[in-house]
């Protein structure tokens, strides 16, 4: 059972010294797709373990909790695991014809596979301190790549970007120092036990708004997001759509494990707050998007306005809307990951991703064009995809308990995400090339299109399949917001019976 | 449209699909039409005897939610529209567009919007409806974006794709109501509930949310501009979409719901009046058109808003005169459009004021539009003129208020006869004014067969009303008003009555009117442009919504990054002082303990390293000021019995200092750069952060933790120094991921150093 859990951040890990040795050689990219692929399993096994609502954890070291570090395993963290995976291996295939020898001889592939492991450990550890840890790996890892190959841009993106992340640590650290003063222990578990019995709920609640910051840093939500619109459009195509996939979920997992577990004895104070704050981030996201004229600048704006739902969810506090805000997140990440996969592929055909500079695409082609509106639509809550049941379990959570304004800002949202999707299809796919040109896929060549192609495919398959059989992940989906709302499982799975 | 406008650039020729696939796009569609047509046309002797079918098939059982069907004679007479039109559509369009480099691609879309459409028909769950509604709505945005070259196509196709899909979110939250309220989102269990939705205590929010997404989509009064605009899709999308079937979606949807929505004041006025303003405006507006499809696009939104104006109304007449309208109205105008398109198609033109004379080069084609034309004006023996004094009869003998109803139609109807002249006879028998673009020939029999096919259906069935009141309109009328009431009689002569008075007055004054229709469409253009515009109204909206968005974006999103951090460390400040104010608690002094002198000094000396590094304009200094507060915490460290992690904060902050002042050496020098503002701010942040570590402070410390570490270290971990334990063995996890960490940043470092110096080099020669 403990292997299990560690084997999503060791295979990872160690995928990335072996890549770091081979990073000369043109062998380091199997050697990374192997490595994604044995991630993959390892993840896939752990959800078929929690898949009958098992909760499993394993005590690092053998000190058991709450002294030494537990790794958990509920529903919603093999869930995230298993759709990182999903992720990278999207990802790692595409980077075969993405990512240029240049980068690789630069450590692409070691970055790549500790990022992984970065967020897998965020997404299985049951220690706050621990978690603070995964994601200071997660941030280095992620300015490695966003910063390789030190084009001026991309220098600038990411000096942005881990300037307002490092503010965003420094109060996720003083936070866990707070909470340590109040309770005295770090394990989650325990600290939702110890938080009950605190005869201090006042200042508490002082804590969580310090959480709520941070992780909000983290998460890109109003009116934190600045990092985000200013770097994604950055880096290589390949870590755009890992980044615009994971990164933010990590932060938006985080508030959901937290305000599931350990803040939810102040709901009327805090999840209040979280719910003002997930409307305006629908909102300004949205608009934010519908503001820009870059393929990739929409698509970063469009993440920080889908925050909002999945923040909605939790902010609501039922067990729809939980189960809603965990559908959503699973469902963003292999949409949003295949929406910057898209613009790779539509970048370098058209030769920018300036929409002004794009054009021709729906006819010459019609293959990406088709897998273009898969996500896209999909994105915008259209049905039959899967976005349209995150959106309807949102809409539905937020009109069952009479949240009338939030439900009508998801709907307004909806409509205008479509308004500033439908930018992108006007301007790359319809509107002619401006200089003529014919954007032809045939100038990629075999390999490199297969590459980038594939890809897409697998995962607009995945979100077409979702949509027409939604059942399989909702059902998952409840058993996971019912077990964050109850969390009585993975507390006796970590700690063991209590008395 | 021409299909010579539509053609790409010839680079698109050498991409012509294959021959096979050319084949199987031309035939494939036409046969499933044709199929689906004969296999629901199979299904009418069991649902005109009163059967309802329900197949039904568990999708997510979680939400209640059932990808259930429902097939009775409202969803059966759809579905023959649907596929029969459909049908012929098909065939005529692969004639229409023979050559089109992206034939396969319109084929393939215009076949998923007629499925799309039949399961919006057929669907007995509402979100299983909302569903093919939204695919509807793709499936047309695709299709009237067809010539996506033009930049007119694309903002059609863009504000229908907003409209109707903003209508749609709508009535997805009334579905979710609807299903809340009553527990499911079966219409067949909805409809048969005892309490009908209209005695609900939501019924006002359900009622409003249903109609915003049915008047979108079906394009009544104030949305009724998208539609004309629509008219950039190829004619035979024009026939398909805008006039049998998308746009009758908001219609069947209220038709559906009428047994449970309707019957009260609100929707009785909203409808009529909604309906009939419709109705009487497009009618205007259709005269004033002198494009034949454009004129011809109006009408469809009048007749929309007659069958809304009809549904508006109560009781079996109503009803009945709905029906027969809708079926009348459906096969007049997909013959009529296709008309357009064949004269389109043979002349290259479809001004009104350019044609003319030509019924002796197409008389198939002018026999199919008399026909079409004088159904669509209410002439007997035509179907048309049955559905039109039903529609009469029902507004002046049954309605609650005759005139107004009556008044709205008399007014529509009237104008449809001079439409029908303009359109359907005046191209065909009047002398040509002019030579035409080219020399007009009849079209090809696959392009025949719609118009004619259709027209003749309306003759048909106008001189044999009975089929079509067994087959289609019986059940249609039983399905929305309960078995215990007989539908009217379709009848072309149904006695010297009021309906038919009002008929003769129809027939007298629309020909009266068509003699002066030049003139009379220069009053109309006259006063409508008096009037507000919507669509450059909408125009306006669009730049007002970007414009908002690009200030607002701008606002936000400045590009500084000094802007950003001062930002967010605003928002820190205000959000913990906004917790503190709500919730903090300040702490008793006794919790906190005495502070004595000695404690007071490395206070001192962290304040003055603070005042020096934001003081001064010195990088060095700046930094030895945050060298002395790192000291500062080092001697509280010391202070408070912690000599070890004490040592190892003096070693990190003396090697810190020394390797930023190595690295400073190199940078420019700062110029003097004071801001009050950024002072305020960090003594803001400082200020609310050292608020809660006081107020945390103040609660009892559990040392469960620390006890564990001092009895387990040593016994069990084999270590004396807790500390070196706690990192290497009780949380190693932590300190093997900071590990990663560091090795990490060397990486990044190393690669970034190596690629500035690559890229330097490139630079340099």
């Amino acid at each position: 059972m403990s292997l299990i859990l560690v084997l999503p951040v060791v295979v990872p890990l160690a995928t990335a010294i072996l890549c770091f040795a081979l990073r000369t050689s043109r062998w380091g990219r199997w050697v990374s797709l192997g490595g994604t692929l044995l991630h993959a399993a390892a993840a896939f096994a752990l959800v078929a373990i929690v898949s009958d609502g098992t909760v499993i954890a394993a005590q690092m070291g053998n000190w058991a909790a709450p002294f030494g570090i537990t790794l958990v395993a509920d529903a919603l963290g093999a869930a995230m695991v298993a759709v990182t995976a999903v992720t990278a291996i999207a990802t790692a295939v595409y980077a075969l014809g993405d990512i240029d020898a240049e980068r690789e001889r630069l450590g692409y592939h070691a970055l790549f596979q500790v990022l992984i492991a970065g967020v897998s450990g965020a997404f299985l550890t049951g220690d706050i301190f621990n978690l603070y840890v995964w994601f200071e790996v997660m941030l280095i890892a992620s300015f490695g790549l966003m910063t390789l190959g030190a084009r001026p841009e991309q220098i600038d993106g990411g000096i942005r970007y881990v300037t307002l992340n490092l503010v965003s640590t420094i109060l996720f650290l003083m936070g866990v120092g707070l909470l340590y003063g109040m309770t005295g222990t770090l394990n989650m578990a325990d600290l939702s036990i110890a938080v009950a019995s605190l005869e201090a709920r006042g200042p508490l609640s002082v804590v969580a708004v310090m959480f709520i910051l941070a992780f909000g840093i983290k998460s890109a939500v109003f009116p934190l997001f600045f990092w985000l619109p200013a770097s994604y459009h950055t880096p290589a195509f390949a870590v755009s759509a890992l980044f615009a996939g994971l990164l933010t979920k990590v932060g938006v997992y985080a508030l959901v494990r937290m305000f599931t577990l350990v803040f939810d004895l102040d709901t009327g104070f805090t999840h209040e707050i979280l719910l003002w704050v997930a409307l305006l981030t629908m909102l300004t996201g949205v608009l934010g998007a519908a503001a820009q004229s870059d393929f990739r600048k929409i698509l970063s704006f469009h993440i920080v306005s889908q925050i909002g739902y999945m923040v909605l969810g939790l902010a609501l506090f039922t067990p729809l809307a939980i189960a809603g805000a965990v559908f959503y997140i699973l469902h963003h990440i292999l949409v949003k990951a295949n929406l910057f996969l898209v613009a790779g592929v539509a970048g370098r055909l058209c030769g920018s991703t300036e929409l002004a500079r794009m054009g021709g695409l729906y006819r010459s082609a019609p293959l990406l064009a088709a897998l273009f509106l898969v996500p896209a639509f999909s994105l915008a809550g259209f049905p039959p995809l899967s976005g349209f049941w995150a959106k309807f379990l949102i809409v539905k959570a937020s009109l069952d308990i009479h949240a009338w304004l939030a439900a009508t800002v998801a709907l307004v949202t909806g409509i205008l995400t479509v308004f500033s999707m439908t930018k992108i299809w006007g301007a790359a796919f319809w509107t002619p090339h401006p200089e003529g040109l014919s954007p032809e896929p045939a100038r990629l060549g075999a390999g490199a299109r297969a590459a980038l192609i594939l890809p897409i495919a697998f995962l607009a398959s995945l979100t077409l399949f979702i949509g027409l059989v939604p059942q399989p992940l909702l059902g998952f989906a409840e058993m996971a917001g019912a077990q964050l709302l109850d969390p009585a499982d993975y507390i006796r799975a970590v700690l063991g019976d209590l008395p | 449209m021409s299909p010579a406008s539509t053609t790409g650039a010839p680079a698109d020729e050498a991409r012509r699909p294959s021959p096979l696939a050319e084949a199987a796009a031309a035939w494939l569609p036409v046969a499933l039409a044709a199929g689906l047509f004969a296999w629901f046309a199979a299904l009418l002797p069991a649902v005109s005897g009163g059967a309802v079918l329900r197949p039904t098939l568990e999708w997510v059982p979680s939400l209640g939610i059932r990808a259930s069907l429902l097939i009775d004679g409202l969803s059966l007479t759809f579905a023959l529209l649907i596929t029969g039109i459909g049908a012929l559509v098909l065939l005529y369009s692969r004639t229409y567009l023979a050559g089109h480099p992206h034939y396969p691609r319109f084929a393939l879309f215009l076949t998923a919007f007629m499925l799309s459409m039949l399961g919006l028909v057929l669907a007995d769950d509402l979100v299983l409806l909302f569903v093919f509604w939204e695919l509807t709505t793709i499936t047309s945005y695709l299709l009237i974006g067809f010539d996506h070259a033009a930049a007119k196509s694309r903002r059609s196709a863009l504000q229908a794709l907003l409209l109707t899909g903003a209508g749609g979110l709508a009535f997805l939250a009334g579905v979710i109501i609807i299903g809340t309220a009553t527990g499911t989102y079966s219409l067949a269990e909805i409809l048969g509930a005892e309490v009908p939705l209209r005695e609900h205590p939501w019924y006002l929010a359900i009622l409003i949310l249903v109609l915003a997404g049915a008047f979108t989509k079906s394009a009544q009064f104030p949305f009724h501009f998208w539609l004309p605009n629509a008219m950039a899709a190829p004619t035979p999308v024009s026939a398909y979409l805008h006039s049998a079937t998308m746009v009758k979606a908001g219609v069947y949807l209220l038709a559906r719901l009428h047994p449970t929505l309707g019957g009260t004041e609100v929707w009785f006025w909203t409808l009529t009046v909604a309906g009939g303003f419709t109705a009487v405006l497009a009618s205007l507006l259709s005269v004033r058109q002198t494009d034949l499809k454009l004129s011809l696009a109006y009408t469809t939104v009048m007749a929309l808003g007659t069958l809304t104006l009809l549904l508006g109304q109560q009781g079996a007449y109503a009803m009945t005169a709905f029906a027969t309208f809708l079926v009348a109205h459906s096969l007049y105008k997909a013959s009529l459009f296709l008309v357009v398109g064949c004269i389109d198609h043979e002349t290259g033109t479809r001004e009104a004021e350019i044609l003319g004379g030509l019924a002796r080069a197409m008389p198939v084609t002018a026999l199919a539009a008399a026909l079409a034309g004088l159904s669509m004006a209410g002439f007997p023996p035509l179907l048309g003129f049955i559905g039109k004094e039903l529609a009469y009869a029902a507004a002046v003998e049954y309605s609650a208020r005759p005139y107004l109803v009556g008044g709205a139609l008399l007014g529509a109807n009237v104008l449809m006869v001079v439409v029908a002249g303009i359109v359907a006879l005046r191209p065909f028998w009047r002398p040509a004014p002019a030579p035409l673009p080219r020399t007009p020939h009849e079209a090809p029999w696959t392009m025949l067969a719609g118009p004619v096919l259709l027209a003749l259906g309306g003759l048909a069935f106008g001189i044999f009303p009975g089929l079509l009141q067994g087959a289609v309109v019986n059940p249609t009328v039983l399905g929305f008003v309960g078995p215990d009431t007989t539908p009217a009689i379709l009848r072309l002569w149904a006695g010297f009555n009021a309906a038919f008075v009002l008929s003769l007055v129809t027939f007298a004054v629309g020909i009266a009117l068509y003699l002066v229709h030049v003139r009379l469409r220069g009053l109309i253009a006259a006063a409508e442009a008096r009037l507000p515009d919507f669509d450059t109204g909408w125009d306006r909206l669009m730049e007002g919504l970007l414009r908002f968005a690009i200030w607002q974006a701008q606002a936000i999103q400045t590009g500084r990054l000094r802007t950003y951090i001062a930002a967010t460390f605003g928002v820190v400040a205000a959000a913990l002082a906004f917790a503190l104010l709500m919730r903090g608690r300040w702490p008793e002094p006794a919790a906190l303990g005495a502070v004595g002198w000695l404690q007071l000094a490395p206070v001192a000396l962290i304040l003055a390293g603070s005042a020096v590094a934001a003081l001064t304009a010195s990088r060095i200094a700046a930094l030895a000021g945050l060298g002395a507060t790192g000291i500062g915490v080092a001697i509280v460290f010391i202070l408070w019995g912690a000599p070890d992690v004490a040592i190892t904060q003096l070693l990190v902050e003396t090697l810190t200092v020394v390797l930023m002042a190595v690295a400073m050496l190199r940078l420019p020098h700062l110029a003097a750069d004071r801001r009050p503002g950024h002072g305020l701010l960090a003594l803001a942040t400082g200020t609310a952060v050292g608020g809660a570590l006081l107020m945390v402070l103040g609660t009892p410390m559990d040392r469960r933790l620390s006890d564990f570490f001092e009895a387990a270290s040593y016994p069990d971990a084999h270590g004396r120094n807790i500390v070196n334990v706690i990192l290497v063995d009780f949380r190693a996890l932590d300190t093997f991921g900071e590990i990663v960490v560091v090795a990490v940043a060397a990486l990044s470092a190393l690669a970034l150093l190596r690629a500035a110096r690559t890229s330097s080099g490139r630079r340099a020669p």
